[in-house]
């Protein structure tokens, strides 16, 4: 795995002359998941009922006065080889329940597994040997890279973590060696391994980021936003480097993201989050054709389009997002959904919690009136908002 | 302009690309790190340059000046019985500057106040910096293990910390120098020290706290670097620099307090000479119009201070990651 044909890699990079949608100039995700010989696809990251809630301390004896249920009881299934995109808005904890999986954070409850063994029950010794198969890349590229550090010891230092009998990693020779060939395949110069952070800029660093991670040869990646702190000319670029990457390396993401249109391109099948919890689980195309959960569509009919002269109809969602320290009952969306206003607010949206269900094709939605979400009641939705709309401006 | 673009096309940005280096464009042509680009804004702030010279100069006089200057401080002279350019009895009150005695005579014994000003700049830089160092490891231990590990270790190490900061201090000190040192310089440099750690503790534990939830810190623990190398390489480097600066201004502040603690003549004592006892000793003979022998030892300590606070403003701007060139 040493040898690296940083062609592809460096060709994708070169493209400064993308600008545009973020997605323009990637070739739609492979549709499909690397599927084993009998047509079964295998699960490489397992996570069930997982649970994570940060307390809240008050008074002057600093108790814990209350929780914000930052991931309440998510599960999920990831398959080997493919790109799990994981989308909503800032704040439901999409990214909390990325850094949850690879044990940046400790759960609260719940259960993760990654191929087969039991992460969150790994003691010291056994973790650190696991973060060598999964690994992360982080939102912000000036953050994420100690400024009094030398690239070298950046990418280097993690295969030092790591170093054992086989792989010689402990050998200064070796480390560096590997540094430069990932620093390659990212797309950047070998010699960039004296420098020091500050002078790359932000899509270097996010490159020096995605060596850091990679270098480790993991199988299982958490892209936390990778892109959404980058100009757009130069999430392309990166975007695409991923892209290449994760063909050569066999990598499984799980893409945390915000920007839909990104996800389109890149993932394979996307989970949507509000509030904490999972709301619908889909193939790419499924979702972007038939969203079955209100709120899927009403983010789906939030994305921009590039065209400014086209004026598009959007369904806005009324209100705020509820405080996840004390979500509504039942339904979470139910305060802000529309479907739930057309049906004349039924009971048990408010009294009973929808379970994450096959809705068809392997698509899942926790919605008990998913079946009513299609085109024509969401035309009818949007319709009625804007007679309300246009009354109240009259 | 026409002419120009039409006597050199600009090349196509795949030309480009090719002299480049496919994708980067932006290449420095030193490669600095953070220590360099920080003593590159320090050399451009003059009062910092000024007063560091200034400290400097002071310390090498402690250093080499016993060995220059004339007379040796343990070797008592005879007695004057005339001053340079005067019929008039003075040996009392001690001679004003001089040539053989630039600084002037003390009353008294009347020795030499240069050779009394230089070997008491020793004690005073030694008690001031040995002081401040070591309060600044404790502090830096006592905070560092505060902020990292958090919990009820914190709780128990800022309660120590908030009742030493209650303590009158400086009554603490003249008691403790008095009857734990007994005018020993290095208990008075000891006492100093174990009061003087609170502050940085506090700023180390802060430093910690905010450095501890980093993404560089997060991205280390994710690839599996231990305790051990994330404090050490990621965030006691990261936190370097304000505690050097409260470090340096700290000198300043111990020798000032151990001046006064010793004028109080509850400090070192007189054989072992320091600015703070020198003054001390000329008190009684001001009134006979000595005023050369406080004069001296206590420019010594406003230069010094002068020198160590303004090095410290310029540390303060040029280790400032935030401030940019």
């Amino acid at each position: 795995m040493d040898q690296i044909s940083s062609q592809a890699a460096a060709q994708a990079a070169a493209t400064p002359g993308t600008v545009a949608t973020p997605a323009a100039g990637l070739e739609p995700a492979a549709p499909a998941a690397a599927v084993s010989g009998d047509g079964q696809a295998e699960v490489l990251l397992d996570a069930r009922n997982l649970k994570k809630y940060f307390p809240i301390y008050g008074g002057i004896l600093r108790r814990v006065v209350g929780q914000v249920y930052a991931v309440d009881d998510v599960s999920l299934q990831i398959y080997r080889g493919e790109t799990f995109g994981l989308v909503g808005e800032s704040g439901c904890g999409k990214t909390t329940f990325g850094r949850t999986v690879i044990r940046l954070e400790k759960a609260t409850a719940g259960s993760v597994s990654l191929d087969g063994q039991d992460v969150l029950a790994l003691n010291d010794r056994d973790l650190r040997r696991m973060r060598r198969r999964m690994q992360i890349i982080f939102q912000d590229p000036y953050g994420s890279l100690n400024p009094r550090m030398p690239v070298s010891d950046i990418i280097g230092e993690g295969l030092l973590a790591q170093a054992d009998a086989e792989n010689q990693w402990g050998k200064r020779s070796v480390r560096d060696k590997r540094v430069g060939d990932y620093l390659e395949a990212v797309g950047l110069r070998r010699e960039y391994s004296r420098r020091y952070p500050h002078e790359f800029s932000g899509g270097q660093r996010q490159r020096i980021g995605i060596a850091r991670a990679l270098a480790l040869d993991p199988e299982f990646v958490v892209c936390d936003e990778p892109v959404s702190a980058l100009d757009v000319s130069i999430q392309s670029q990166i975007l695409n480097v991923l892209s290449e990457l994760r063909r050569e390396f066999h990598l499984t993401l799980l893409f945390i993201a915000h920007n839909l249109s990104v996800v389109q391109y890149f993932c394979q099948r996307v989970g949507v989050m509000y509030l904490g919890t999972l709301v619908e689980v889909a193939s790419v195309e499924q979702l972007y054709a038939t969203p079955r959960h209100p709120y899927t569509v009403a983010l789906l009919s939030a994305i921009p389009l590039p065209d400014p002269r086209i004026r598009k109809k959007r369904l806005v969602l009324k209100g705020d997002v509820p405080s996840p320290a004390n979500p509504p009952s039942g339904c979470r969306f139910h305060t802000r959904c529309w479907l739930y206003e057309k049906l004349g607010r039924p009971e048990n949206c408010v009294t009973v919690e929808p379970a994450l269900r096959d809705v068809g094709g392997g698509q899942q939605a926790a919605c008990h009136y998913a079946e009513y979400v299609n085109p024509s009641a969401v035309q009818e939705a949007t319709a009625a908002q804007d007679a309300v709309a246009t009354a109240a401006a009259d | 302009m026409d002419q120009r673009s039409s006597l050199t096309p600009p090349p196509a940005l795949e030309e480009i690309e090719a002299a480049v280096g496919s994708t980067d464009y932006e290449v420095s042509l030193v490669s600095l790190n953070q220590w360099q680009l920080a003593w590159r804004r320090f050399k451009r702030h003059r009062l910092a340059v000024f007063g560091s010279i200034l400290f400097l100069t002071i310390c090498a006089i402690a250093v080499i000046g016993p060995f220059i200057i004339p007379f040796d401080f343990y070797t008592i002279p005879e007695p004057l019985k005339f001053c340079v350019g005067s019929t008039v009895l003075r040996a009392a009150s001690g001679c004003p500057p001089s040539i053989n005695h630039i600084l002037g005579t003390t009353g008294g014994l009347q020795r030499d106040l240069l050779t009394l000003v230089v070997n008491g700049a020793r004690l005073s830089l030694t008690i001031g910096i040995g002081a401040s160092a070591t309060a600044a490891i404790l502090g830096t231990i006592v905070g560092g293990v505060a902020g990292y590990f958090g919990g009820w270790l914190d709780n128990i190490l800022m309660r120590i910390v908030d009742v030493m900061l209650s303590l009158p201090l400086l009554f603490v000190i003249l008691v403790v120098a008095k009857f734990l040192g007994g005018g020993n310089w290095f208990v008075v440099m000891l006492v100093f020290a174990v009061f003087g750690w609170q502050g940085i503790a506090r700023l180390v534990r802060s430093l910690f706290l905010s450095l501890r939830s980093e993404v560089f810190v997060d991205a280390a623990r994710a690839v599996g670097v231990n305790d051990r190398r994330i404090i050490f390489r990621h965030i006691l480097p990261n936190a370097v620099s304000p505690i050097i600066v409260a470090m340096t201004l700290s000198v300043a502040s111990v020798i000032v307090g151990e001046a006064f603690v010793s004028f109080l003549g509850f400090g070192v004592d007189i054989t072992q000479p320091t600015w703070g006892n020198i003054l001390s000793n000329s008190l009684s003979f001001i009134p006979l119009g000595n005023w050369w022998w406080p004069l001296f030892p206590g420019l010594a300590i406003v230069f010094t201070v002068l020198g160590i606070n303004f090095m410290g403003d310029g540390l303060r701007d040029a280790l400032d990651p935030r401030s940019r060139d």
